[in-house]
Formats: structure tokens, C-alpha cells, sequence
């Protein structure tokens, strides 16, 4: 960017710095807005349907093109040509916003990722607290689907919506904080640069929490009692149709992908790999790329999950939220801690042995109390088995 | 300079357009949940001034705490009320003179405070070192103000607390979900 800033300024002598630095930013934040949702939604919705037709044995998407690579675009004048209806009863403002501030709250979360070297709409000094403060936009959004629809279903699925996205708020904020406590940043740059080894293989258990936790966050199979169709019809989008409706579509798609984004950048090394630098463009090019594979092969997973896993049970949901995950994230939290703090470690080697090591204990001793407990209350409801004869 | 100066009042207008327009919204609507998305546009212009000011860690804490916290939780209280959903409101009860006599006090002493008040008015240098605002904010938390910061979080501890053993079922009617409490 800075680089884009100085050429600018230097080709064209009658800019001054300022109205350059202006027309970067404006340019990136018109490609983030505007071009990057409509490539993120026909790019991994045909992925989407390919990857889910091969776990299930089909071919997917085959008409639209070859192999159906024009398939997303076909969805897309679909939606486009396809009847607005407004259910009589609806609230008709907040019925028209709602959809709107879903998609920004998704494409909000883009101003702080860094894509590539260099490449960064704001590098905010709590980039990682940013990204869990506009996750709360998405929740007003959907409640204001849910209500304003004058639906009951639609209602239902914004309460749903609501608890799971609070419920799981809380592990990843807990699984980013043992991040920055190893990082010694929020500062989503900073993270990217302290990231020798990818934080990944030094904080399995943090990555796998913020794994499970971001799927229930965006609301995708195992977790997606928001819109289960055998249950609430769809959700809190059950009356949108048409465009309003695709926003909602476009909205959960970004969100899929900053959310896998957002991992990338705080476990997997971000846009880091051989010889992505920015000091060429090339090296900003290649960073780019390994970002968006990275990223790819996180979405992958999610899709990989989808595939293979049946929906869960509401209670148990919020079970494992509040039961597992938390208690985990804050035994995991408060080792990490200790595990930097201690007097041997006085070397990156050693640094990150000790990370991996605080990691393998949370685990450990999460596990051990997990079973401790499944047997006693197993034993509890044999009593009562046997009392009951 | 020129350019970022006008962008800066430019977006400011919009700021507190956003702020009074949102905030008058909430008096005047009569529909509960209208006043409280207005709550909320207006609490975002409030994050924007902030923002504005370079405060970027407050901008977000605000966001986070005003908006996803305090805001989803009044939208909650409406849609479980019963009763509050009907887009019509009576505004006022019987305490509306109470109301009024406080908010003239507030008013009149913030007034003169703003007008006794000598702001006092940092350099540039200083405003451009967020980095060091940020560590230090950390660092007076466990530091000089650890008491008042201890004391916060025991009466947040206390408060949650309280509304977990209001919140309970009864002994009585716990029959029913006796698995449910036995993990006590």
C-alpha cells in the first residue's frame, strides 16, 4: 500500500500525499466492497457444491459451462430476476435494512486483514478485539430479520441465532487471547510477523477450539440450528427472497470467508511462505497467494465438516459451548500464560516448546475432568435406573 | 492537510447527525424495538467520534460492549416481554416529573462544567503514539488503579451472581429437571 502510495505520488507530481494515500484506500475499499463479495460467492459456492457432491457420491453442478464453472453466475441472474416479496405484516423498514447490515458486518471484518505483505485496509492497534467487536453487527442484523418478518419461525431462528452466536463468542475470544498472549500483540500485522512457526503447531488446541467455534459462529453444519430446515423452516431469512435474500447469501459467504481469513492469520502464518515479501511485487503477489490457499484449504475443512456430520441437538449445542469449550479456552488461556512467564524459557526454541507443551497440559487435564465427570453423572443416572426398579 | 481536514468535518456532520438524530429517535418512537435499533444507530455514532479522535481502542471497546452487549440484551428483553412488541406505546408514567427534574440537574451541571472546564489540548506528537496509549492503559489497570479495577470486577461478579439465583427455578419445581441440577 505504502509502496502504491509513493508511486502515485511520484508518476503523477501534481498529487499530493495525502489525496494519493485518499485515492489507495478509496480504491481498496471499493474492491473489498464491491468486487471481492461477488467473486468470494460464485468462487466457493461452486466449491461448495463440488466438495459436498463428492463426499455424497455425485457429480454437482455440470451444466452451466464446462464442468459448471458458470454455475454461480446462473444463481446469480436467478436471484436477481426472481419476485421481491414483502410479507404484508413486515415491519418494511427494518425488514429492508436487516439484510443490508448482515452483508457489511461480514465485509467490515476485511478493512483489518492483512491479504498479503503489506496489503492492509487499517492495521488497528486491537485489530483481533475488532474482529470480535463487529461480529455483534451480525447479531443485530439477524435479529432484526427475525423480528421484523413477523414470522414465527423467523423469530425463533433469530432467538436461536442470537444464543449460539453469544454462546460462542466467549471461546473464540479466549482462543484469540492465548494467540496474543503469544504473539505479545492484538495488532493483526504484528501477529502475522511473530509468526516464525504458524501458531498452528505450536497452539493445536487453541486453533482447534477457534476451528469448531467460528463454524458454530457463522452458522454452518454441525451448527446450523439457525436455519434448520426440519425444524424452523429457515430461519430468520425465511420471508427474504430474491435479492434481499442473495444479501443474506452474500453475507454468510463473506463471513465464511473472513472467518476462515481470520484463522489463516492467526494460526496458519497469514500471507507468510517462501519468498513472499514485500518488497517486490511479485513477493506481494506470492503473499496474496498463499493467503487466499491458506484460507481455501480452511474453508475446505469447514466444507469437509458440513459433509460428514449430522446436525446437533440445540441443548447440547449450548452444552458445549459453556461445558467444553469455555472452561477449556480459560484453562488453556491461564497455561499459556504461565507457560511464557516461566523463568527456563529464555529462548524462541524454547518459547515455543513451552507453548506447545501449556497446550498438550490444557488438554490433558480438560480431558481428565471431562471424564471424571461423564462417569460420575453416568453412575448418578444408574442409580436412578436402579432406583426407579 | 486541506483535504483530510474537510473530510474530517465532512464525516463529523455525519457523526452527529447520526448521534442526535438516532438519539431523538429513541425518545420519540413509540415502537419499543424501532427505539432500540435507534439506541443502537446512535451509540455507532458515538464509536465514530471516537474514531475521529483516534481512539481506536475505545472505538472498538465501545462496539463491543455498547453494541454487541447491551444493545443485543435490551433487543432480547423486548422480544421475551410480553406486551412490548405492540408498536404502540404509552410514553410517559406517573414519574415523568422525576425524569424531567433529573435530566434538567444533569443537564444544567454539565453545562457549566463544559463551560468552567480549560481543555487542556496535546501536540501532535504526542496524539500520534496510540502504541504507547494502549500498553499504558494496560498497565495503569494492574498497576496504580488495580483496587478500583479489583472492586469493578467483584461487583460485575456479584451482579451476575445475583442474576443467576434470581434467574433460578424453585426447589419445588425442580422435579422435572433433575439432571439438569444434579451436575451441582
Amino acid at each position: 500500500m505504502e509502496a502504491l502510495i509513493r508511486w502515485l505520488v511520484d508518476t503523477f507530481p501534481p498529487l499530493s500525499e495525502a489525496l494519493a494515500r485518499l485515492i489507495v484506500y478509496v480504491l481498496y475499499s471499493g474492491v473489498l466492497a464491491f468486487v471481492a463479495p461477488v467473486l468470494i460467492v460464485v468462487a466457493y459456492t461452486y466449491m461448495e457444491r463440488k466438495v459436498l457432491a463428492r463426499i455424497q457420491d455425485r457429480v454437482g453442478p455440470n451444466r452451466a459451462g464446462p464442468l459448471g464453472v458458470l454455475q454461480g453466475f446462473a444463481d446469480a441472474v436467478k436471484m436477481l430476476t426472481k419476485e421481491d416479496v414483502t410479507p404484508a405484516c413486515a415491519d418494511r423498514v427494518v425488514f429492508n435494512l436487516a439484510p443490508v447490515l448482515a452483508t457489511v458486518a461480514a465485509i467490515l471484518v476485511f478493512a483489518v486483514l492483512p491479504v498479503a505483505p503489506g496489503v492492509i485496509g487499517a492495521d488497528l492497534q486491537a485489530g483481533v478485539l475488532y474482529v470480535v467487536a463487529i461480529g455483534a453487527l451480525g447479531e443485530v442484523a439477524a435479529l432484526m430479520a427475525g423480528w421484523s418478518s413477523d414470522n414465527k419461525f423467523a423469530l425463533l431462528g433469530a432467538f436461536r441465532a442470537v444464543a449460539q452466536l453469544i454462546a460462542y463468542e466467549i471461546p473464540i475470544v479466549l482462543a484469540i487471547l492465548a494467540v496474543v498472549l503469544a504473539a505479545g500483540s492484538m495488532q493483526l500485522g504484528a501477529i502475522v510477523a511473530a509468526q516464525d512457526i504458524p501458531f498452528a503447531l505450536v497452539l493445536p488446541v487453541a486453533f482447534l477450539v477457534l476451528l469448531v467455534a467460528s463454524i458454530a459462529e457463522i452458522g454452518r453444519s454441525p451448527f446450523d440450528l439457525l436455519e434448520a430446515e426440519s425444524e424452523i423452516v429457515a430461519g430468520y431469512h425465511v420471508e427474504y427472497s430474491g435479492m434481499k435474500f442473495a444479501f443474506f447469501f452474500i453475507g454468510e459467504y463473506m463471513h465464511l470467508f473472513a472467518s476462515a481469513g481470520v484463522i489463516t492469520t492467526l494460526f496458519l502464518g497469514g500471507w507468510r511462505g517462501p519468498l513472499a515479501s514485500s518488497d517486490s511485487l511479485l513477493g506481494v503477489l506470492l503473499g496474496f497467494i498463499y493467503f487466499v490457499v491458506k484460507t481455501t484449504a480452511v474453508i475446505w475443512i469447514m466444507m469437509w465438516v458440513r459433509g460428514t456430520l449430522f446436525r446437533i441437538r440445540i441443548d447440547h449445542l449450548l452444552d458445549f459451548a459453556w461445558k467444553f469449550l469455555v472452561p477449556l479456552g480459560l484453562i488453556l488461556v491461564v497455561a499459556v500464560a504461565v507457560a511464557l512467564k516461566l523463568p527456563a524459557v529464555n529462548s524462541p526454541a524454547l518459547r515455543w516448546i513451552a507453548l506447545l507443551g501449556a497446550n498438550v497440559i490444557a488438554a490433558l487435564l480438560m480431558m481428565i475432568v471431562i471424564s471424571l465427570l461423564a462417569r460420575r453423572s453416568r453412575s448418578a443416572a444408574l442409580r436412578a435406573v436402579a432406583g426407579a426398579d | 492537510m486541506a483535504i483530510e481536514q474537510a473530510l474530517q468535518i465532512f464525516v463529523f456532520v455525519i457523526l452527529t447527525l447520526m448521534t442526535l438524530g438516532g438519539g431523538l429517535a429513541v425518545v420519540t418512537s413509540r415502537n419499543l424495538f424501532h427505539a432500540a435499533l435507534s439506541l443502537i444507530l446512535s451509540l455507532a455514532g458515538v464509536v465514530g467520534y471516537y474514531v475521529l479522535l483516534d481512539a481506536g481502542f475505545l472505538a472498538i471497546v465501545q462496539l463491543l460492549i455498547y453494541i454487541g452487549a447491551i444493545s443485543i440484551l435490551i433487543l432480547f428483553s423486548i422480544m421475551l416481554t410480553r406486551g412490548l412488541m405492540t408498536p404502540r406505546q404509552v410514553q410517559r408514567n406517573e414519574q415523568w416529573w422525576i425524569a424531567a427534574l433529573v435530566v434538567f440537574l444533569t443537564f444544567v451541571v454539565l453545562i457549566v462544567a463544559l463551560w468552567q472546564m480549560v481543555w487542556p489540548i496535546a501536540d501532535d506528537e504526542a496524539l500520534r503514539t496510540p502504541n504507547v496509549a494502549i500498553s499504558q492503559l494496560g498497565e495503569a489497570l494492574v498497576g496504580p488503579y488495580a483496587i478500583p479495577f479489583e472492586i469493578i470486577s467483584v461487583l460485575l461478579l456479584v451482579a451476575l451472581v445475583g442474576a443467576i439465583v434470581l434467574a433460578r427455578e424453585t426447589e419445588n419445581n425442580q422435579g422435572s429437571h433433575a439432571e439438569a441440577g444434579s451436575s451441582e
